[in-house]
């Protein structure tokens, strides 16, 4: 899928033509440089690979240098594959938010805010045991029964617990562009997109 | 976060309303879609507060409406509000007169400021 890498800044709302308030995320979308170009003859599938965000000199590995140099290019923070662009791209290329127009839908991974350790109430929606009347105490957001006792003596795999929640790679799809503004690279897409503010998220076609 | 306010100058027009506050009485004029017909309706009541800025800048304003308050939330830059009239400048202490909602009849007036308009016309 083509795409583009870039910075979540911040959710804000904007009118539509009938005057109707939308919600939306601005991202800053690149400009993403070419760093590899892959193809069948050499890497075994087609694929272009895109940086983006700026990073030191002193903080980049001599092979990763290598690289960059390679594409002309200073070091960046960040780099993703993508395929099958309508454009063919070579090496140094700048590839914009220009790649999206107005009322197309795309996907957007990124990774959710962490949420720390949470109970089963939180994590997975369970509504806790009961009422907090007819003697019942200290159950309210308890799991109740993982399973049955004397056989299997064990708790299945897969039964869903308390544990840590959030921090992971989430995809959201069918999510709309609203506005394109290619000379700040801005691109607003409708609803929210998984991160906090100033995370790096991928945006696909 | 510059970013995000570069976004909201470029997409939304700010619009240019007469200064109001909390405790001032508004007449707000919208139009609505009624079928597929666009019609204009008004609203008139007290402005109980104004929140936020840029794009997501809001004013509630509440009326009295058969014995039942009831609250409108507009977004300040709306380009569905049409014309906003201020018909009357109260004297409140605070910002946010939620204070209101809990008073009926005579209690819920709101002194007026009676100097405010021979002011603001010497000045211009």
């Amino acid at each position: 899928m083509a795409g583009i890498i870039g910075k979540k800044i911040g959710m804000t709302s904007i009118f539509d033509a009938d005057g109707i308030n939308i919600p939306c995320t601005v991202v800053e979308a690149g400009p993403c440089v070419v760093t590899q170009v892959k193809t069948i003859e050499i890497d075994g599938y087609n694929a272009v690979q895109l940086a983006f965000g700026e990073k030191k000199e002193k903080h980049t590995t001599q092979p990763m240098l290598g690289h960059f140099t390679k594409a002309g290019t200073t070091p960046k923070r960040d780099l993703v594959e993508f395929a099958e662009f309508e454009k063919e791209y070579a090496l140094g290329d700048l590839v914009g938010c220009d790649i999206f127009q107005e009322g197309d839908f795309c996907e957007v991974v990124g990774t959710s805010k962490g949420k720390g350790f949470q109970g089963v109430v939180r994590r997975h929606n369970f509504s806790g045991v009961g009422g907090a009347t007819h003697g019942q105490h200290n159950r309210l957001r308890a799991p109740g029964s993982r399973g049955a006792s004397s056989w299997p003596s064990r708790v299945f795999k897969g039964i869903r617990t308390a544990g840590h929640m959030g921090n992971e790679r989430v995809k959201m799809q069918n999510l709309q562009i609203v506005k394109v503004l290619p000379e700040q690279n801005l691109i607003l897409i409708k609803g929210a997109i998984p991160g906090h503010k100033g995370s790096i998220v991928t945006v696909l076609k | 976060m510059d970013l995000l306010k570069l976004a909201e100058q470029q997409l939304i027009e700010k619009k240019v309303w007469p200064e109001f506050k909390a405790g001032d009485t508004v007449t707000v004029f919208y139009k609505i879609i009624e079928g597929n017909k666009e019609r204009e309706q008004q609203f008139q009541g007290v402005v109980l507060q104004r929140r936020g800025e840029g794009s997501t800048e809001t004013f509630t304003v509440r009326k009295i409406s058969g014995g039942i308050g009831v609250e409108r939330i507009f977004p300040t830059n709306s380009p569905k509000i049409t014309r906003l009239d201020v018909n009357k400048r109260g004297i409140v202490r605070r910002a946010r007169i939620f204070y209101l909602r809990d008073m009926i009849g005579k209690a819920a007036r709101i002194e007026e400021k009676k100097s405010y308009s021979s002011k603001t016309a010497k000045a211009k």
